[in-house]
């Protein structure tokens, strides 16, 4: 074996072990925001993958997109309502554990059946585009992907328009929680007094 | 367009003419560079360091650091020995693995960024084709271990830092790559090598300052919030959050953050040199001096006097945006943080994207000077 070849199957190991190890981590580990940042070492270790698969951009938008966008939004959102509560204990815990294991299970079957019987035609190293393929990726963005392309984008517009009224609580003339008159005043409003009253 | 010095096809020849394998020769070669980067960085850092320190003084009529060496240019070099003998402390309450990971999350992808910086048409570590989103990509892991070691640290003021800093560099994130994507447009290209060529057509006139000023401005503000520079250090702002996110750290684990904070400053002003003030080029090109002298560009000591002349034009230019930031950081006052959100949505959003629109319509418009 050469150097690189080596190299390369060394990198592929690490990389899977990390993503399977980090993926059970995710769903086995108790602490939330461990499983927060797992999810995130999951996503470094993808993007790896792509990197090895001469995907240089998909392996940095994936970064991009997923690392520092998808995980910081929900590591935020786990720091700003990480409140320690005991959850309610569940009735029919024993069953639904094992209803959800089966659905796993039969997923996974599914898919190693697809990986064994799909025939996996591979391009010889010498066809691959590499660091031609953020050009191809545009070309095929604007031509032949265009409509899911602008779809994608008008469901992103649709949700940054929501977000923005819903942040926006002065242009709704009631609270969508309580019902009441908002107070068209002060934005930032806390529930609750911040200074006891002391008569 | 191929000229210059390549370090790495000699490199390679010698060995080979030792009489090793060219795969070996690769390896050998591969440290060597990165090795150099890092030293560099580094270096950078203390230079800064020492000139924030004699800045500053000049700013509050002080004298600054004056018994260690000349001038005081050892007192960097202490303040890193003192830090690095400090005892490690880790809170009692703290979370010991996390509490540990994030400096080194912060540090490690803009040390990573380091991969891409040209000091001359062959002197980087790697010519990656998608050369600045990688930079994008890179910086946008940092927010990660800002909040992990807020979150890690125990300490409401930590905590609080923490989501400071990660809601900061999100939001001047985004101004930020509409500014450099306004470049790449101008380039057809992501390469850093190919930025700066293509401004190198007639010296400082070709420059993309003059053909991009809004997006300099924007990109300069944008990095200088993303570095936490004083206008924007909301997220350690004394007064109101201690240290914010570094409150609880101590010795070798704050000196990281501090690096990082740093390197990150050198970083940012090296790519506005790249992306805004034609890199590594002088601002008359250097091919019409050698005409002029009737000297041939392609003589071997030609060459390595171009080269030295890139790398001084690389780090001066970089050096001159380091001291703007420094005089800033001394003479402005902190914003709000309302300001500071209101500055990033509602003011460098909306002008980074008329920016975009504007060179998009130029493009098309004159395409002899806006890149074809």
């Amino acid at each position: 074996m050469s150097i690189a070849i080596t190299t390369q199957f060394i990198c592929f190991s690490v990389l899977s072990l990390v993503v399977i190890i980090g993926a059970l981590g995710v769903v086995l580990l108790e602490s939330i925001v461990y499983s927060a940042f797992l999810l995130g070492g999951v996503f470094m270790s993808v993007a790896g993958l792509y990197l090895l698969l001469n995907a240089s951009f998909v392996a940095a938008a994936q970064v991009l997109v997923y690392v520092g966008a998808v995980n910081v939004l929900i590591i935020f959102a786990i720091m700003l309502v990480n409140k320690k509560e005991d959850l309610k204990p569940i009735n029919d815990i024993k069953s639904r554990r094992i209803i959800s294991t089966s659905i796993c299970l039969t997923l996974l079957s599914l898919l190693i059946r697809v990986d064994l019987t799909n025939v996996w035609s591979l391009s010889s190293p010498q066809n691959s585009i590499g660091e031609e393929s953020t050009i191809r990726i545009g070309e095929h963005l604007f031509s032949d992907y265009l409509l899911p392309f602008e779809v994608a984008s008008v469901l992103l517009l649709m949700a940054m328009i929501g977000a923005i009224v819903l942040a926006r609580r002065d242009v709704m003339s009631q609270d969508i929680s309580t019902g009441l008159p908002v107070d068209q005043e002060l934005i930032e409003k806390s529930s609750e007094p911040l200074l006891t009253n002391k008569n | 367009m191929e000229y210059g010095l390549d370090l790495e096809y000699s490199f390679n020849e010698f060995l080979k003419g030792l009489g090793l394998s060219s795969e070996i020769a690769h390896i050998i070669w591969l440290p060597l560079p990165m090795l150099l980067v890092l030293v560099a960085a580094v270096v950078g850092v203390l230079v800064t360091v020492w000139l924030e320190r004699k800045i500053s003084a000049a700013a509050q009529q002080r004298i600054g650091p004056e018994y260690a060496g000349a001038l005081g240019v050892l007192q960097p070099i202490a303040d890193g020995l003192k830090l690095l003998v400090k005892e490690d402390i880790i809170p009692a309450k703290a979370d010991g693995i996390l509490f540990t990971a994030g400096p080194i999350l912060v540090l490690v992808p803009v040390i990573l960024s380091w991969l891409i910086v040209p000091f001359g048409q062959n002197l980087l570590i790697s010519n990656v084709g998608i050369g600045i989103f990688l930079w994008i990509a890179l910086s946008s892991i940092q927010p990660i271990g800002l909040l992990m070691s807020g979150y890690a640290s125990n300490n409401k003021y930590s905590l609080l830092g923490g989501l400071r800093a990660a809601a900061q560099s999100i939001s001047y994130e985004i101004p930020l790559a509409l500014s450099v994507l306004a470049i790449v447009l101008m380039t057809n290209s992501l390469s850093t090598i190919d930025i700066v060529n293509q401004q190198s057509g007639a010296g400082i006139l070709t420059w993309n300052i003059w053909r991009q000023p809004v997006g300099f401005i924007v990109f300069w503000i944008c990095a200088l919030a993303e570095c936490e520079r004083l206008p924007f250090d909301l997220p350690e702002a004394e007064e109101e959050l201690v240290a914010g996110y570094q409150t609880e750290y101590a010795g070798m684990k704050f000196a990281l953050f501090y690096l990082g904070s740093y390197i990150n400053l050198i970083l940012s002003a090296l790519l506005v040199s790249i992306l805004y003030l034609g890199g590594w080029g002088f601002p008359i090109p250097v091919e019409l001096i050698a005409k002029f002298l009737n000297l041939p560009i392609n003589a071997p000591l030609i060459q390595v006097f171009t080269a030295s002349i890139g790398i001084v034009m690389t780090v001066l230019k970089a050096y001159l945006l380091v001291f703007i930031a420094i005089l800033l950081r001394w003479t402005t006052p902190r914003v709000r943080i309302d300001q500071l959100l209101d500055l990033g949505w509602k003011f460098l959003l909306p002008i980074s994207l008329a920016n975009l629109l504007i060179t998009a319509g130029l493009k098309l418009a004159f395409p002899q000077f806006f890149g074809g």
